[in-house]
């Protein structure tokens, strides 16, 4: 009966979603108070009955009802109950009903932080969210309801959920990649809404801004965490792939950091206002393609769904309509946009444009390299696949060319920058960074290698940029302290997100260029050296956990003949599924990462593995918390707070808003 | 025209979802590989044993490329194809052990009997790319040149022996091969 009731609370989510998708809209485009208004509380309703399915679906985990479909495919009654509590995401179904979800929270958020903006904008941008979610609720119910039962006979244990996402990391990443993905939806609708009311001016980038901000932190740190789960539970030690299934968040991620830069533009300059238009299109694109693709079945992938055709159907009448619908209305209404000021060809507005080229470049080239095998099979018939050479012969000359460009870009001047200023702000940061580019790898004993050269001169060019420009910025205040108070807070949060590009960079380019592994069959007491690390196996034992039996290694890890520290990888026989998964065992560092992973105990009692030494791997997830971080700070800042005050003393005067509003009033 | 080329997205968009339309009705499986009268690409590899293994390893004659794995339940199907041609010594067997674990992989071949001459262990696929692998079982005919002259996707059976590759042996071999 419960998993029942989430079926219904999941149709009356679709109801309200249908009325928020029609009544708001027309509401806004008829003058209707009474219907704009509507808006704020059939979100509330939407996010209430979504929450309440999404619970049902957790509780029928938790008690193991096995009667319905997706708990029997995805748990098992031995799964500890984190897991069970997790597993709601473990597949197609829950995933989805998750995501959309997410969306209602951003729905929810939206209506409670909108105070700013005026009443028919608001309705439009929860009438535009409205109907996206229609389509999604749709969609579920249609083709993959994760309450759909077993009947009529139920099996009595479950299948248990994957072994490689019982894992903290499983835990982490899906929500926060879908957080982030759908945040860019709500960018999304504020441009639908601008191009529905032709309202594109500043104030417009500047409500869309910290929204945008937000989503694109939340998404760096989604992206870094399945790097990282990827990194720990995969076994091989990589951080990228390059995989069909990681593409997509990395193309929005793309566009999206395009589109902060643009809209930036936007709101200072009152230029590029069809371009950002467009890439906020382009980034609710890319987050509809990862679902297309992961959902669909239409590429092959490691970490894809099960797929069904008929889901990718539905999906792909999901983005036509979206996508193709808000493109045809951006080429119908863009034309109308007009920029409200000019620029020189050296000036801020220019290394900005830069910036989005490449970016949209690099994103365009990682979208090609993920759909061309599919698109050539579509044309000619034959089958290829394109690799991580493909990806990276494109992607790193590409990134390097934007990171000479964010050196100077934060430097010049909106409008018009003499190329003098510039020469006498960069030429010292050149040298040094110069300098410092090639002595690092050799003073800390790397040996050298010149692409990892050329990427710490990079990174060096970042750092001191910012340290010029800050300098220069403080210059003519009476102390550095205040110099530095007299910034705001989108300055400080943009130099923090360029730090963390620098440090994401050292860390990419030490660990691709000086990372060292050994595979070897170890025996009790049996020695290997691996840099300066001497490795030891002490013994092995077997394990038996909760759901899964195995052996564990315990293996001393010394340098110079001094104990450091003791490792246990382990080997797991998952029983319910059968599935054999690995432990890795890593010692994480700042400097360096110890990773081990354990293969299998030959007959003569010796054991497989490999173990690696991992330079500054660390770095890699650092620099994406230092890039959101800035993002977050950037939204913060006290312009979009400033407003928020201003229109609280206009709401005193707006009394139909006061009677109808419903929705909680966290502002006041 | 200025106002023509806000279009091109949406035009661009129309001719992807076309494109995308049609995908979901494709089997990639009926497809011939890129790589049909190339060289067999490059590698430097390892063994399912952990022997180093690379290009100058391969047979100086016609030999089939067999793509396989041990969570693979049609390369069991023609297995016992694969063990016959090694045994009679008919056409030497070189293993592409994809996308698969060294120690699984031994066991499976422990278990089940090695055709193998040796297995490239193709653990992250890299090797399955550069041949365009869609999946296990594929098998591949090269040449003594080293060059691949066919491609089968799906079970090689006796049947597929017969009709298909028996006809491309002799093709290569009057040939001069």
């Amino acid at each position: 009966m419960i998993p029942e009731l989430g079926s219904f609370s999941l149709i009356l989510a679709l109801c309200l979603c249908g009325m928020l998708g029609t009544l708001p809209l027309y509401g806004a485009h008829a003058g209707n108070q009474v219907w704009m208004n509507l808006a704020r509380p059939l979100s509330a309703g939407i996010f209430v009955f979504l929450a309440i399915s999404i619970s049902i679906l957790a509780y029928a985990f938790v008690t193991d009802d096995f009667s319905v479909q997706f708990v029997a495919q995805h748990s098992n009654s031995l799964l500890p109950m984190r897991y069970k509590f997790t597993a709601v995401w473990g597949g197609h179904e829950g995933s989805f009903l998750l995501w959309t979800f997410m969306l209602a929270g951003w729905m929810l958020a939206v209506a409670i932080y909108s105070k700013s903006m005026p009443l028919d904008f608001v309705a439009r941008v929860l009438g535009v969210l409205g109907l996206l979610a229609f389509s999604y609720i749709l969609f579920m119910l249609a083709t993959s309801n994760p309450f759909d039962r077993i009947v009529p006979l139920p099996p009595s244990d479950g299948a248990d959920l994957n072994s490689a996402l019982q894992d903290i990391g499983f835990i982490l990443h899906p929500p926060t990649l879908y957080m982030g993905y759908v945040g860019f939806s709500v960018v999304f609708a504020f441009a639908i809404a601008a191009l529905l009311s032709g309202r594109m001016d500043a104030a417009w980038a500047r409500w869309s801004r910290p929204w945008a901000n937000v989503a694109w932190a939340i998404l760096t740190i989604g992206i870094a965490l399945g790097s990282w789960w990827a990194y720990y539970e995969l076994g091989w030690g990589g951080w990228w792939a390059w995989d069909p299934v990681e593409n997509p968040p990395l193309i929005t991620w793309l566009f999206g950091t395009a589109l902060i830069h643009s809209l930036a533009t936007t709101e200072k300059r009152g230029v590029f206002k069809s371009w950002t238009v467009l890439l906020a299109i382009l980034a609710f694109s890319g987050s509809l393609l990862g679902t297309f693709i992961t959902r669909s079945g239409l590429l092959t992938s490691v970490h894809a769904f099960a797929s069904d055709p008929d889901r990718g159907f539905f999906i792909l009448g999901i983005l036509g309509i979206a996508i193709g619908g808000s493109l045809l209305l951006f080429a119908l209404r863009a034309p109308m946009m007009k920029s409200d000021s000019g620029f020189e060809l050296v000036s801020r507005e220019m290394f900005l444009l830069a910036n989005n080229v490449i970016l949209v470049v690099a994103a365009a080239s990682v979208f090609l390299g993920t759909l061309f095998p599919m698109v050539y099979q579509a044309i000619t018939g034959g089958l290829i696949s394109i690799g991580p050479p493909y990806f990276n012969a494109i992607f790193v000359p590409l990134m390097m060319l934007l990171v000479v460009m964010l050196g100077i870009g934060p430097i010049s001047r909106w409008k018009k920058t003499s190329v003098g200023f510039l020469v006498s702000q960069l030429s010292r940061v050149l040298v040094f960074s110069l300098v410092l580019g090639v002595a690092l790898p050799l003073i800390v004993l790397f040996g050298f290698s010149l692409a990892a050269t050329v990427t710490l001169i990079l990174a060096a060019w970042i750092v001191l940029g910012i340290a010029a420009d800050i300098r220069a910025k403080t210059a003519n205040k009476e102390s550095f302290g205040k110099g530095l108070r007299g910034l705001s807070y989108s300055y400080f949060g943009m130099q923090f997100a360029h730090f963390g590009i620098a440090v994401m960079l050292v860390g990419v380019s030490l660990t691709s260029y000086f990372s060292i592994e050994r595979s070897v069959l170890l025996d009790a007491g049996d020695q290997v050296e691996l840099g300066e690390y001497e490795f030891t196996l002490v013994s092995s034992e077997r394990i038996n956990g909760p759901n899964y039996v195995g052996d564990a290694v315990t293996i001393n890890v010394s340098r110079d003949g001094e104990m450091m520290m003791t490792l246990v990888p382990e080997r797991r026989l998952y029983i319910a599924s059968g599935t054999p998964s690995t432990e890795m065992a890593i010692d994480a560092g700042f400097f360096r990462d110890l990773f081990i992973t354990l293969g299998e105990q030959r007959d003569s009692g010796a054991w497989s593995m490999t173990v690696y030494v991992k330079p500054f791997v660390r770095w890699i997830w650092l620099g994406a918390i230092f890039m959101a971080l800035g993002a977050t700070l950037a939204a913060t800042d006290k312009r979009y707070r400033r407003l928020r005050v201003r229109q609280k003393e206009k709401k005193q005067s707006n009394s139909i808003t006061a009677q109808l509003g419903s929705t909680p009033q966290v502002e006041t | 025209m200025s106002r023509l080329k806000f279009f091109i997205p949406v035009i661009a968009f129309v001719s992807l979802a076309l494109l995308l339309w049609r995908g979901l009705y494709l089997d990639p499986q009926e497809l011939p590989s890129m790589l049909i009268d190339k060289p067999m690409p490059g590698f430097a590899m390892t063994t399912v044993e952990g022997e180093p293994v690379s290009n100058e390893d391969l047979p100086d004659q016609i030999f089939l490329l067999n793509v396989w794995g041990s969570y693979c339940l049609p390369c069991l199907v023609e297995h016992p194809t694969l063990m016959r041609l090694s045994e009679e010594g008919e056409i030497p067997v070189v293993g592409v052990n994809y996308k698969d674990r060294d120690d699984l992989a031994q066991d499976w071949l422990e278990t089940n009997g090695n055709p193998f001459a040796f297995s490239i262990y193709d653990a992250d696929g890299r090797l399955g790319i550069d041949l365009g692998v869609y999946g296990a079982p594929e098998t591949y005919l090269v040449d003594s040149n080293g060059v691949i002259r066919y491609r089968h996707v799906a079970v090689l059976d006796e049947t597929v022996w017969a009709d298909e590759f028996e006809p491309a042996i002799a093709e290569l071999r009057a040939e001069g091969q």
